[in-house]
Parts: structure tokens; sequence; C-alpha cells
């Protein structure tokens, strides 16, 4: 399977990552050449193999659904590029 | 005492338990040598005021005879660990500036033992590269050189900058991370021991994620001893991590005896790949008859599903990278990028993350994103997650047949220069991580152990892989190892 510029162009879409136009043609190229080397996996017999959800054997702990964290408004903000009265600020969502 | 920063862990312990030395000494020493060493370009946040501050509180619990496991030992700390109030940027731009309101577990756990923190570690971004050359904070240089040849080498990666602090005696011993093999190649590309434990054994929480059914913390030290003494002091169960392990943490260093007598060491023949340099051989085949001349029966095993183990961990790894990298969008926490006048939501994030991201992040970001959109799911992630399911088997399948552990080359070669694969293509890089990743892709504990030098003079490692949970076991067959290749030598003092 071959990756096109536009494809290129899409998945970079979907990934939220803005790549100029002219950078389209290198990306599709090294796309493809990591695709050919997973390519391989084709040649694997998987007929009635589990995809592997975990890799030890342990089943996931569940615990009191209680609040055990909270109330850390200003730490939460503390990093924020943009925090404004307790929330984080961002362009306009919504016209 | 001069030269307290050659030290390691466990001979630094007891000299501050016998009131030898303090840890302001030791720390100061490390201190001066990180100073003098900024041509590594491996600390890159030096912590010098917390590192006092906890080696004076060190030598007074020592002093009322209170001493946990590593009490006033300096340490480094891989930029991938969040530490409270110290700048965490995984080696990124996307998180310039973030300086976490939590400590890691591990990292909190280094504290809790009373370990003392020198500074941040340099990286390859997000832990995604072989050579620390995708940091942004600039290429860590291995300390060893070819001869007398001044070419730049690297340190291997992703942990570049805690192999080289370690190796350059800046720090008696560091943390890493291990996705595909990324404490275990910078080890022996620098003559160091690194073990990634079983999945699991650390926690995760704190740590930048990168691809978590992958990722393990794991201790870089001077030896096997060292490596057991801080492995057990970062391993916990962590209910902030729901894939921790609920098992007790035995007492590693008691469990190094070297007596590994009736052990069975398998030998893979699939790990024997073609283009393979007569030097890596040679050392295999060497630690073999190490083993053997220890005591262990040396067996010859197949794990024939090696071959499909890179591309398999290329799938794996940048679906969880792309999926653990959305959360840098600019909003939380980090860069975001200056908008124009009309720029919306989605230009902020592609912006932000065209900025944030260098090169190798972005392309693992997108493959991942690629092989998880609709209509390839099925073809490239659920085939890729099948083939992990038969990885693992080959290994269960060989335990199960009564092998102890397994006996492989750490690394395809040894250091090489940096720059030397910039015109290469991504793959031809990935290849670094052939013999470390099938352990990540089965939840394995294994370590780098250095066994040798080449032609040239650089470390060779070997590397043994364990049965899961067995830490203690492994890590008494890397002592046996290193007790027999007897590696000392020691990069000569250029920077």
């Amino acid at each position: 399977m071959s990756i096109d510029q536009s494809t290129a162009a899409k998945v970079a879409k979907l990934a939220r990552i803005k790549v100029e136009d002219d950078a389209l043609p290198a990306l599709a190229s090294e796309f493809n050449t990591i695709l050919g080397f997973i390519e391989q996996l084709n040649e694997v017999d998987v007929e009635g193999v589990e995809p592997m959800t975990s890799v030890t054997p342990q089943r996931l702990k569940r615990r009191e659904d209680v609040v055990n964290d909270g109330s850390q408004q200003e730490k939460v903000l503390a990093n924020a590029p943009d925090a404004r009265e307790g929330f984080f600020a961002v362009p306009k969502v919504v016209e | 005492m001069s030269d307290l920063n050659k030290l390691g862990l466990a001979e630094a312990r007891d000299l501050l338990r016998k009131g030898e030395t303090t840890s302001v000494e030791l720390t100061e020493s490390c201190l001066s040598a990180i100073d003098a060493a900024d041509a590594l370009n491996a600390f890159v946040h030096k912590t010098p005021e917390i590192a006092l501050e906890r080696a004076k509180a060190a030598d007074a619990r020592i002093a009322e005879g209170d001493a946990p496991a590593m009490c006033g030992l300096p340490i480094g700390i891989k930029d991938l660990f969040c530490t409270k109030g110290v700048d965490s940027q995984a080696a990124s731009r996307i998180l310039k500036g973030f300086k976490p309101e939590y400590e890691s577990t591990v990292s909190q756990n280094l504290v809790d033992a009373g370990a003392v923190m020198l500074g941040k570690l340099n990286m390859d971004e997000f832990a995604m590269g072989s050579s620390n050359e995708t940091s942004v904070y600039g290429d860590v240089v291995n300390p060893w050189r070819r001869g007398d040849d001044e070419a730049a080498l690297t340190p291997g990666g992703s942990s570049g900058g805690s192999a080289s602090a370690v190796a350059a005696d800046l720090c008696l011993a560091a943390t890493g991370t291990d996705t595909g093999g990324s404490i275990r190649q910078p080890a022996a590309f620098t003559g160091i021991t690194g073990i990634k434990p079983t999945y699991g054994r650390c926690s995760r929480w704190g740590v930048v994620a990168f691809a978590s059914s992958l990722d393990q913390a794991g201790p870089m030290t001077k030896n096997v001893r060292d490596a057991a003494i801080m492995l057990e002091a970062m391993c916990s169960h962590d209910l902030k991590d729901s894939t921790s392990a609920d098992l007790a943490v035995p007492n590693f260093e008691a469990m190094l005896t070297g007596d590994i007598k009736g052990k069975k060491i398998g030998i893979p023949k699939e790990y024997r790949m073609d283009g393979m340099p007569g030097e890596i051989e040679k050392l295999w085949s060497e630690g073999a008859e190490m083993l053997k001349a220890a005591g262990a029966e040396i067996v010859d095993i197949s794990l024939p599903h090696t071959k499909y183990a890179l591309p398999a961990y290329y799938v794996i790894a940048p679906a969880e990278a792309s999926s653990n990298l959305a959360r840098y969008d600019g909003v939380r926490y980090g860069h975001r990028a200056t908008l124009e006048a009309g720029d919306g939501i989605t230009e902020m994030y592609e912006k932000t993350r065209a900025e944030g991201f260098g090169p190798e992040v972005q392309r693992r970001v997108m493959i991942g994103t690629y092989v998880l959109s609709a209509g390839f799911y099925d073809a490239y992630y659920n085939r890729a997650r099948r083939v992990r399911t038969l990885i693992k088997k080959d290994f269960e399948d060989v335990f199960a047949a009564g092998i102890d552990a397994i006996l492989t080359p750490a690394t395809p070669s040894a250091a090489f220069g940096l720059g030397e694969m910039t015109d290469a293509d991504p793959v031809q890089m990935y290849l670094n991580d052939v013999f470390t990743v099938t352990v990540n892709l089965a939840g394995l504990p294994g370590i780098a152990v250095p066994a040798g030098v080449d032609k040239q003079g650089l470390p060779l490692g070997l590397q043994l892989i364990g049965r899961p949970w067995e830490e203690g076991d492994l890590l008494n067959t890397a002592y046996a190892l290193e007790a027999s290749a007897g590696f000392v030598a020691k990069p000569s003092k250029w920077w």
C-alpha cells in the first residue's frame, strides 16, 4: 500500500499537525519507507490468535467510586499558557 | 577523599554508613563533575540547591542511624520523570517551561529511599530515538571515543543523558526508561549496566507517557549490585497506575550470590542476524562460555517470531504515542503557538504541535494516527497486536521448557558517530533496537551488562532476558556474567 501526498495531508490533519504543502512529498516518502517495513507482518499467520490487550495476565483493579482528589484549581492551572479567572483560555470555539 | 563521584552506589553507601564520608561531600563532588562536563550535554536542568538540601537531610538521618536504602546517594533523573517544581519537559519544545505540581511515583520512591537528585538528564524527545539526537536540548555526547579519534559518538538513546552521566562519573547512578531498548542500548554503548524490569514492576505514574503498554522505568548504574539496590528502591505497587503489579518487591541485592550452577541459559538462533559484526558474535560466544564455566548449562533455543518484533513495535508504539501525545494541544501546559488574527482552535492545535514536536515525534505521531485510522486499524494495529501475542508465546514456550534466562547481544554494533545516521532512512535507526524490543513486547525483564571492548576500544554489552517477575534471579545471572567478564575499562577524560 502506498501513501500519496493527499493521504499524507489527511493524516497530518487527523494528527492536528500543520505540515506545509512543500513538505508533503518527503513526508509521504518516509511514511512509505516505514509502512514498507511494517508490511512484513503480513507474512505471519495470525489466524485464531487473539490481539494482545495486556502483557501481564492481570485484571485491572477496581477502586471505590469515591472522591479522592480535587480542590486544586490553582495547581491545575499553574502551567497553562493562558489561564484567566480560574479557567483555561482558548481561541473562540463556537461562533 | 577525592573522586567521590567515581564511586558506585554500594561503595558510597558503605562509606557513608561507616562515617568515612558524608552525603554533602559526595554531592559536592558530583556537582563539580557536572559543572566540568557541559561538553557532554548530559545534565540539562541542574538542581544543586535541591541536591545540597537533600544531602544535608540525608547526613542527619545517617547520624541518627535512620538511613534508608539509598540514603545520601547522589543520582540523576531522566527528564521524562515529572519532578515537583523542577523543569520536566521530556526533551521536547512542547513542554518548555513545564514545572509539574507533583512528583512521579518512581522519583518519589527514590526520595523516600534517601537518594539525592542532582538534576535532570537529557534524552531523545519523548524517548523516541536511539541516538539522543532528537532532543530539544541538543545531542548528548558519549564520554567514550574511538581511540585518539576526536569524533563525537552517540551515547545511544533514548536514555542517552543518563548513560553518559553515569559512564562519565557525573553521578553515582541514574534513572532511565525503556520502551524498546532505551535503557539497555545506551547502557551497552557507554559500558554501564541497565535493567528494564518486568512490565508493571515500576509505576508509570508521573512518567511522561510514550507507549503505555511498553514503557518501564529502570536504573542505569556502574555495576550489577548497584542495579539491584536501585531497582528495589524504584519498584512499588502503586494505586495511581492500574497496571502496576501488586506483588512484594524482593531484596534484590540479597539474591546476588553469583551461584548459577545448573541454570539453563538459552541462546536464541534467530538473534544471529545477517551482517552481524564479528566482534559482536565473538562477544556473544564468549559470554556463553563464561556462563558455562560458572556452572550454567547452555541450550540452543528458538524464538521463531523474533524477525517480526521490530515491525510490530513500529505499529504498536506509534499508535500508543499518537494517543498519548494528543494531550499536547497548547491548552493545559507547555508551548502554545502565536496565533494570527482569525485563527481558531484547530489552527491553534495544528500550529502548536507543528512548532512543539520535533521531526521524529511528528513522524511517529502521524504513523500512529495512520495505523489507527478507519480502514487500517485491523490491517495494521490489530495484526501487530496478534503478532505481539505470538512473540510473547515464543518466550513462554522456552521458559516452560525450563530455560532460566536468555543470552543475546545488547546491540548490533558499538556506539556510532553523532550525525552518521542523519542521511539514513528512519528504519535504519530503528534497527538499533533489534535485540531489545522483543523484551518490551513480551513485558519481560532484560539487563545489559558491559562485557568487552571492540578493536577501537569502545564498550560492547550483552543482554540477559529473564522470566517475568524474576528480576532477582536475572540480576544474579548478570552478576555472575559481570564477575567473569571483568569489564573495568573507563573512558579517558577529555571533556
